[in-house]
């Protein structure tokens, strides 16, 4: 017997890899490809408990969502460019069903995903969708939208593909380098999604990591030696140096630690280690913000102790970021490093200009009651908090906010 | 596949052109629509008459009407036409971007229904 845990952990394991397999068999149909792979795991949770889970589970949910997708195209009357699909492969690849999953599937998903047809939400969703596997809700919860209209937009990007007929495939290499720049914004974004939690689920999050680390080793893979390739290794560093400090950033309780806080000796080293060596390659030719961010974090990540931080560096690295591209969250984490480097008051004064644009954002709040706190001024600061507080999402960090409140008191 | 590529340009900035401009233009249409019917992917083309000789026909409870001019004042009017054959999107976009209009205004790709 085995057991429904058992299944489930191959289900997530290997989701994506057998969807964007089964888009390619389904000739980049995608919701065929949906249905097809959720009717294989509904086979897979009839059988594998007598059964037993088959050595190479990939291949049998592939090669059961493959005749699936058959049956349904068979159903629907649109038999022929199936057929047609089915006589090009090969047909030794019948005996070894896993052998017929190109290990590229997935990233040719991630081209087609992040068509520049599509509109440029719709690109991030529909990855998350399908390669990432969130649910319409947690898609919309992240971008703040309603489930419905998250749906439907899903729904219409699939139909875009299916009806104008965008390729499945890896773009030419003439086409490559702003296809590349769309995957790798789109790559980032799933890696917050998983870091920065907006709520809950620890594992699903932790696998929204790896899965966007995953994703951007593929992409360094494929464009990595050349000049298109500077950017997707920043990011590739940069998720790398956010990863190593996962675990410490919150203690036994769940409750937030502060980087100046962390265990250290209890980052991954061998992480960092990758990641370093990455980050020259990736600020060769003047570095991108990806490259620039990850400059960052191998600073922080550098120091052995939080004292040791080059903050006045760091502080310079968000400027150059600023000089390329101005952005307000940048700025708001400029002022934090000016602060940490010429003291609160610096740090504030860069802050307050900020506000009506981040009025909204819980971290401008926060970071302004942390500056005021460190002033001194603590009936300012309280109330920076409570506005903090009010716009906060995730738990871990509303504890954080309410502990620093009753800290003032 | 069939796609459509509508071309949308602005008629007072051809009407500006210098004549010499024009013929260029008019030559790189020639040598573009003779290049894609070489290689077996145009169907029909053709180039419209200037808006100011559109009409626009609506039919309201069971009356005709018509107007003078296009069904919408815009910046940018459709000034002709491609009707291609493309293996998929990228195909056919990457046609529709070697218009010449595309410098000068934009094309619309629009895939049509049916097999």
């Amino acid at each position: 017997m085995q057991s429904a845990a058992a299944i489930a952990d191959v289900f997530r394991a290997e989701r994506s890899r057998v969807l964007a397999t089964t888009i390619r068999v389904c000739n980049g149909d995608f919701e065929l490809a949906e249905e097809a792979v959720q009717d294989a795991f509904t086979a897979a949770l009839s059988r594998w408990p007598a059964e037993g889970i088959p050595d190479e589970p990939r291949g049998w949910l592939v090669q059961v969502a493959r005749h699936k997708a058959i049956d349904q195209v068979r159903r629907r009357v649109k038999l022929r460019e199936l057929v047609a699909a089915e006589a090009a492969e090969p047909a030794d690849g019948a005996q070894d069903p896993a052998a017929r999953v190109v290990t590229d599937d997935r990233l040719r998903l991630m081209f087609t995903c992040c068509h520049p047809a599509l509109a440029a939400e719709a690109q991030v969703a529909l990855t998350l969708r399908t390669l990432g596997g969130l649910t319409t809700e947690e898609i919309a919860r992240a971008f703040l939208t309603s489930p419905v209209t998250m749906a439907q937009r899903l729904v219409r990007a699939k139909t875009k593909i299916r009806d104008a007929r965008i390729p499945y495939k890896v773009p030419e290499p003439s086409e490559l380098a702003p296809r590349t720049d769309a995957v790798t914004s789109v790559i980032y974004l799933i890696f917050n999604e998983g870091y920065a939690a907006t709520a809950g689920d620890e594992w699903l999050r932790k696998d929204l990591c790896r899965e966007a680390i995953r994703l951007g080793r593929l992409l360094v893979e494929l464009v990595g030696a050349s000049d298109i390739g500077a950017e997707p290794r920043g990011l590739l560093a940069l998720m790398l140096l956010h990863d190593a400090r996962r675990d410490t950033r919150t203690d036994d309780h769940g409750d937030l630690v502060l980087l100046e806080d962390q265990d250290r000796s209890r980052w991954d080293h061998a992480q960092i280690a990758e990641a370093l060596e990455l980050v020259p390659g990736a600020l060769r030719g003047g570095g991108g913000p990806y490259a620039l961010e990850a400059a960052v974090a191998a600073l922080h990540c550098s120091a052995a102790r939080a004292a040791d931080t080059d903050w006045a560096q760091i502080a310079a690295l968000y400027s150059e970021r600023l000089r390329r591209r101005p952005s307000s969250i940048v700025e708001l984490n400029r002022a934090v490093a000016v602060a940490m480097a010429e003291g609160p008051a610096a740090g504030l004064a860069l802050v307050e200009p900020l506000r009506d644009e981040l009025a909204e954002y819980h971290l401008w709040h926060a970071t302004r009651a942390d500056l005021l706190r460190r002033l001194g001024r603590t009936k300012e600061a309280a109330t920076a908090y409570r506005a903090a507080l009010a716009r906060v999402g995730s738990d871990p960090e509303r504890r954080f906010l309410e502990r620093r409140l009753r800290a003032l008191s | 596949m069939q796609y459509l590529l509508l071309i949308y340009d602005d008629e007072k900035k051809w009407a500006a052109l210098p004549a010499a401009e024009v013929g260029t233009l008019i030559a790189d249409y020639n040598k573009f629509t003779a290049d894609i019917k070489a290689s077996g992917h145009l169907l029909v083309a053709n180039r419209l008459q200037s808006v100011t000789n559109a009409t626009t026909v609506r039919v309201r409870e069971g009356k005709t009407q018509l107007t003078d001019g296009p069904f919408a004042e815009t910046r940018e009017q459709l000034g002709g036409y491609y009707l291609i054959e493309a293996k998929n999107l990228d195909e056919a976009t990457a046609i529709a971007a070697r218009i010449p209009s595309a410098k000068l205004g934009s094309i619309e790709v629009r895939p049509l229904h049916g097999m």
